[in-house]
């Protein structure tokens, strides 16, 4: 007789061992799984919400400056290393994982302008007021030594900024002109001047390691090639531009931090126009660096706030400020694209996460999975009215607030204006301007 | 050496007359003067003795050469030559200016003493012609900017070369940062000491006492040959050439798969169009190789002879096989099987034709000339030996060979005459028979190789067999008579054998018996049925029959639409008497498996016969008078926009009406059984139906030609998106995105996971570097890493960067 029983197979149920999951048969057919759209909106929406919930993007402070910070460099090798040289001529150095100040050089009489670190990371260059360029062990001196730079140059004009070359040993610095100096010698290798009288800062391409760029006192942006006697190109705008960064992946794009509340993102080949205005400070922007992905640049600004901006994007995706923070002078993005590192004039250097609602530490599997969902679920749904309402709604001061929305009347009034006058002239003769082009004067070959 | 010697010539001899003709000697420093005298002497030493005055004359001058060192200190430049020249011209007036007239004046002399113009004197007077001075340089400001923009040129075209990364980087799914990770691996002892700087004095302490006892710090551990092996092949080379060996392999693996295919197919036409084309090909190549490389050619000749001797080996082409039998039988009625036939034949003579001289190709042909009527005749019935006996007869060589053909050329005689004096129903028959039974005798008689004679002999058994089964069928198949046949596979073959008209008369007979079982049946049917045919789909299909099998049912399916269309009338071209039964027939054959091939295959296509549309009015003058209001009724037909708009918007106000609600449940509150009223139903009906309320007023109510959308809803339209974003183009576009879901509720695991797999991807705690030309380029990259080393702290090549200086670089080559 044959008798017929229920037969399981254990290995369909059974887990191996206790520390795996336990196997969940699952069954896709869509009917037993119905409103895909909406449950998904639905949590998309919330987590858009907990996004907002977490973000929480300041990390700390590093106070100890006895002046404001006005430059600062990343180390190059390290990222637990961060070098701040302030007004007050002091250099210092901070570990950033402990955020304690490991080492304190008085460094220059007057402002320290500049810090550069070289790539290897042994030494780092500064540039003062007291137009002395200087060379420094990265090491603090043993026991018993002196503070004693490396290498001491004496400039004949106050150098405004410097940038080590990628992996050579040369550096540029700017102040009169802009020098090319080799690291074993005490005069310049090669001196660029344009018929400008002063530069405010200069950058190495990262990536194309024999260009420069400079901003210039004139209100222009100037390229150099290093190899050339002869700078390349500059372009004349309305405004002056303070800093520059160019983008460490894509070679022929750089963004400088101008005057006029606004970024400009430029292909070096094509200086006639600007690719991209950023705009959303409110005041004159002072700093701005790329996160080393290139894909995002954070900005300082003379209005307390940094902001982000996606490099392609014209507006910032996220503003940081806080109560204490005066007007930021200098920003970083750390090497390792998590961090932000702004100093300010009240004598701090902030640390901020690159990313606001980020979880730091160790995440698990399943926090990564989930992290990797939300992420993707608030793209996907990112253009729904509420989500965007909510993912974009960011809490500022008062007045900048206030200046924000001045500021946009100015602007809709200038352009009221422009259409009237447009309006009421000869067709033809109120050429339409975009906006892009509204802010270069000139390109000079 | 002899330039010095006419030097110390041309010079000794002013300075002995005191003159100075040549200039540029006198202003070279006395050391150099010395050596070129002491040379002069080692060189007249060389010369023969033969001229031992000049010799002596030249020593003398060297003596005095010597002496000559005191007075050379004190030279200065003379004047004497100005009046006094070796030459004895008058150089009077070397200081004064020489103007261009002057030359051109002994030019034009020259000239008229010759009566020629010189080209000097042309070039001259092209020269005084010209009075235009050149250019000035430009000026500094320009000169710059010149420089500038070949400048800038050139670093935006080296920029540029970045274009396609940064693209094809904008454009990546994902991203990993830092670029060009490397794997992480186990450093060797000797990196990570070397790294390691000692600090504090324990640490120093244990360093020297590590060193003390030669512990292998600094020297390392592996040797270089060991340490290039190690780094010879990085992961992604040994990746690359993995993917490179896998795709060999199934490459490979695939052309195998295609031959095998190949080999597999089972039709005959294929593989015979295979091997023409390769034949072909092969005597295209042999022909080139005969051009181009006399000595192959002979080895293929060779190769060819041996194949030749094979080929009369074997049996093969011959048409002594099973298949060719039963072409045999074919043949008569088959021009494709006698073609078949014939072919074979000729390709065994081609493979069996010995390349003869010239002289001996006249008996050839004219052997050919006589058998080709033989091949070419009806009957190509010649068994293998008599092939094999010809070819050799060819040959002429073989003297085993030469009674067999006789033999056989007699007996090929035979069956021709028999076959031309029989009827063909009989021939077909018998000729098998006829033949089996002269082969076996042959066989006995003839002494070939014992190896030809087994295989023959095996192959005669089987036929025997074959024909004994074949007689025995073809009896039961004619007493059966017009009863039902079910033969299988191997009695149809048999079939084929006894004779194809038998074989269709039967099979005739049966599917006849059959069709009119069927057709009577159907013929009832219609009785039956009496209702129109069109509604023959809706009523059930009622029959006496049982219909056992899918393929009956079909078959009264397709009975029944053949008749259905009474205007379209089907007719076949054949006007065969028996055509009307035709239609059923091969499917009830088909049944029965007994398959006529010519009736399936010569079935001509039938032509349907539709009855014309209503002609149009030909009316040639109303055509002119309404050929425009024709064209615009034509352009326009069937549009008639305002009622298709008036009923859209009736459609429209009644789909957006409220409709009742039937809440009713069907045998609720019911009693069951026979005899249930219906009018109590429709009063309960009535009672659970829920009536809608009255329609809100449509907004469009009292404008007639717009129709207003009452379908948003304002309390979901805030959460949809109202304008298109900015990358998609389309609104299905964007729905689509939205449609599709990425949670694990809706996919399977892996796909969750490619759905979220995050754009940007960063190692924690990774310094991410700027990209580089390595990072881009692999290989390069890997030579870049092969030379550094990690306690150096460099990158990229120095071929790229040549603007300056680098010591690092140094070092990396030492390292190498």
């Amino acid at each position: 007789m044959k008798v017929k029983v229920l037969s399981r197979n254990p290995d369909d149920y059974v887990r191996e061992t206790t520390r795996d999951i336990h196997r969940v048969p699952r069954n896709y057919d869509p009917t037993l799984h119905p409103f895909e759209v909406p449950r998904e909106y639905t949590r998309a929406l919330n987590a858009t919400k907990l996004e907002r919930v977490f973000a929480k993007p300041f990390v700390g402070s590093l106070d100890g400056h006895r002046d404001g910070i006005n430059c600062m460099a990343k180390h190059s090798k390290s990222l637990s290393i961060l070098l701040s040289g302030a007004c007050d001529g002091e250099v210092k150095l901070w570990n950033l994982s402990k955020r304690e100040c490991v080492r304190t050089v008085q460094a220059h009489e007057g402002f320290v302008r500049g810090i550069a670190t070289r790539f290897c990371g042994t030494s780092f260059f500064t540039v003062g007021d007291d137009r002395t360029i200087k060379q420094w062990k990265m090491e603090p001196p043993g026991y018993g030594e002196q503070e004693e730079p490396l290498n001491t140059i004496l400039g004949k004009a106050v150098f405004t900024g410097i940038d080590h070359h990628q992996q050579g040993e040369t550096f540029a610095t700017c102040g009169q002109t802009v020098d090319i100096w080799d690291e074993q010698r005490t005069t310049p290798i090669r001196s660029f001047s344009w018929g400008v009288d002063s530069f405010s800062c200069v950058r190495y391409n990262p990536v194309e390691t024999e260009l420069l760029a400079s901003c210039a006192s004139d209100r222009s942006i100037v390229l150099y090639d290093m190899r050339e006697a002869t700078p390349l190109k500059k372009v004349i705008m309305k405004l002056r531009s303070n800093t520059l960064c160019w983008n460490p992946m894509e070679a022929y794009y750089f963004t400088c931090s101008n005057e006029d509340y606004n970024l400009y993102t430029y292909d070096m080949r094509h200086l006639d126009t600007p690719v991209t205005v950023h705009m959303d400070h409110v005041s004159a922007v002072l700093d701005v660096d790329y996160s080393p992905t290139g894909t995002e640049f954070v900005s300082a600004s003379f209005d307390k706030s940094i902001r982000i901006f996606p490099k392609d994007g014209g507006h910032s995706r996220e503003v940081y400020h806080t109560k204490r923070m005066q007007h930021v002078i200098c920003v970083r993005w750390s090497a390792d694209n998590k961090y932000i590192l702004s100093g300010s004039d009240e004598m701090n250097i902030r640390l901020w996460k690159a990313d606001a609602s980020e979880k730091l530490g160790v995440l698990t599997g399943r926090e990564k999975v989930t992290r990797d969902y939300n992420q993707k679920l608030r793209d996907k749904f990112q253009h729904h009215p509420h989500i965007r309402r909510i993912a974009r709604h960011r809490h500022l001061p008062h007045d900048l607030y206030k200046q924000r929305r001045e500021i946009k009347e100015m602007k809709d009034a200038r352009r009221r204006k422009e259409v009237n006058v447009r309006k009421h002239s000869k067709p033809g003769s109120v050429p339409v301007e975009t906006e892009k082009e509204k802010h270069v004067v000139a390109v000079v070959e | 050496m002899a330039k010095t010697k006419k030097k110390s010539v041309t010079f000794d001899l002013p300075r002995k007359v005191a003159t100075v003709s040549a200039m540029d000697e006198e202003v070279e420093s006395d050391e150099d003067f010395l050596p070129d005298n002491e040379n002069i002497i080692s060189a007249s030493e060389d010369e023969d003795a033969g001229d031992d005055e000049r010799k002596h004359t030249k020593l003398l001058e060297a003596i005095s050469g010597l002496g000559g060192r005191r007075r050379k200190k004190m030279t200065e430049r003379s004047e004497a030559s100005l009046q006094v020249s070796e030459f004895g011209v008058n150089a009077e007036g070397a200081g004064e200016k020489v103007a261009l007239s002057d030359l051109l004046s002994s030019a034009t002399e020259a000239s008229r003493t010759d009566g020629t113009m010189t080209k000097t004197h042309r070039q001259l007077k092209n020269l005084e012609k010209r009075q235009a001075t050149l250019e000035l340089p430009l000026s500094h400001q320009q000169t710059e900017k010149i420089q500038r923009e070949a400048a800038f040129e050139k670093a935006s075209k080296e920029v540029s070369r970045w274009e396609s990364t940064i693209v094809h980087q904008q454009r990546a799914e994902q991203l990993f940062f830092p670029l060009n990770q490397q794997p992480s691996r186990p450093r060797r002892m000797e990196q990570l000491v070397t790294s390691w700087k000692t600090q504090t004095p324990l640490e120093q302490e244990v360093f020297a006492l590590l060193h003390a006892h030669r512990q292998p710090t600094f020297d390392p551990v592996l040797t270089p040959v060991e340490e290039a092996q190690l780094q010879a092949m990085s992961l992604e080379e040994a990746q690359l050439r993995r993917a490179e060996l896998q795709k060999a392999r199934a490459l490979q693996s695939y052309y195998e798969a295609k031959a095998k295919r190949g080999s597999k197919i089972k039709s005959k036409k294929y593989h015979k169009v295979q091997q023409k084309a390769k034949r072909k090909a092969f005597l295209k190549q042999f022909e080139d190789l005969c051009k181009s490389d006399p000595e192959r050619a002979m080895e293929e000749l060779q190769n060819m002879e041996k194949k030749r001797i094979e080929e009369r080996m074997s049996l093969k082409h011959q048409n002594s096989g099973k298949w060719a039998k039963s072409r045999v039988i074919m043949a008569k009625y088959d021009l494709g099987a006698r073609q078949a036939m014939h072919e074979q034949l000729e390709l065994n003579r081609q493979l069996t034709h010995k390349p003869l001289p010239s002289s001996e190709l006249h008996d050839d042909s004219d052997d050919d000339s006589n058998s080709d009527p033989t091949l070419a005749s009806e009957d190509q019935t010649l068994p293998d030996i008599v092939n094999e006996a010809s070819a050799n007869q060819k040959e002429g060589a073989n003297p085993w060979m030469k009674m067999a053909v006789v033999l056989t050329t007699a007996e090929q005689e035979e069956p021709k005459a028999v076959a031309d004096s029989e009827t063909p129903e009989a021939a077909v028959s018998d000729a098998g028979e006829v033949g089996e039974e002269r082969e076996e005798e042959t066989e006995e008689e003839r002494l070939l190789g014992e190896f030809a004679r087994r295989r023959q002999l095996r192959r005669t058994n089987d036929e025997e067999e074959e024909d004994k089964e074949a007689r025995q069928t073809a009896e039961a198949s004619q007493t059966d008579g017009a009863s039902e046949v079910s033969p299988s596979r191997a009695d149809r073959s048999d079939d084929d054998d006894d004779g194809d008209e038998d074989e269709e008369d039967q099979m005739d007979e049966a599917a006849a018996s059959e069709l009119n079982a069927l057709f009577g049946r159907l013929a009832k049917q219609a009785q039956q049925g009496a209702a129109p045919l069109g509604s023959s789909a809706e009523l059930l299909d009622e029959d006496t029959t049982r219909v056992r099998t899918l393929e009956q049912a079909e078959l009264l399916a397709e009975t029944h639409n053949d008749t259905a269309p009474p205007v379209a009338q089907v007719e076949s071209e054949e006007a065969a008497p028996g055509h009307d039964v035709d239609d059923p027939a091969p499917k009830g054959k088909g049944h029965q498996k007994v398959i006529d091939p010519e009736q399936v295959l010569t079935k001509q296509a039938r032509s349907i016969r539709v009855p014309m549309t209503t002609p149009a009015i030909e009316d040639a003058e109303d055509e002119a008078l309404d050929e425009q209001t024709d064209m615009i009724r034509e352009a326009f037909a069937g549009d008639d926009v305002v009622s298709d708009f008036l009923k859209e918007k009736r459609k429209q106000e009644e789909e957006g009406r409220p409709k009742d609600v039937d809440l009713s449940l069907p045998g609720w509150g019911e009693w069951g059984g026979v005899g249930i009223h219906t009018k109590k139903q429709k009063r309960k009906r009535s009672r659970f139906l829920k009536k809608a309320p009255p329609a809100a007023p449509r907004k469009d109510r009292k404008l007639p030609a717009v129709i207003i959308s009452e379908k948003r809803d304002a309390s979901v339209a805030a959460h949809q998106v109202s304008q298109l974003p900015f990358p998609f183009e389309n609104p299905s576009q964007f729905e689509r995105s939205i449609r599709s879901p990425l949670g694990s509720t809706w996919n399977p695991e892996l796909a969750v996971r490619k759905l979220t797999a995050p754009r940007i991807v960063t190692k924690a705690g990774a310094i991410i570097e700027p990209i580089s030309r390595d990072d881009i380029m692999p290989a390069k990259a890997v030579a870049g890493k092969r030379r550094a080393a990690p306690d150096i702290q460099l990158g990229g090549d120095a071929e790229r960067r040549g603007g300056h200086h680098r010591p690092g670089a140094k070092k990396k080559k030492h390292k190498k």
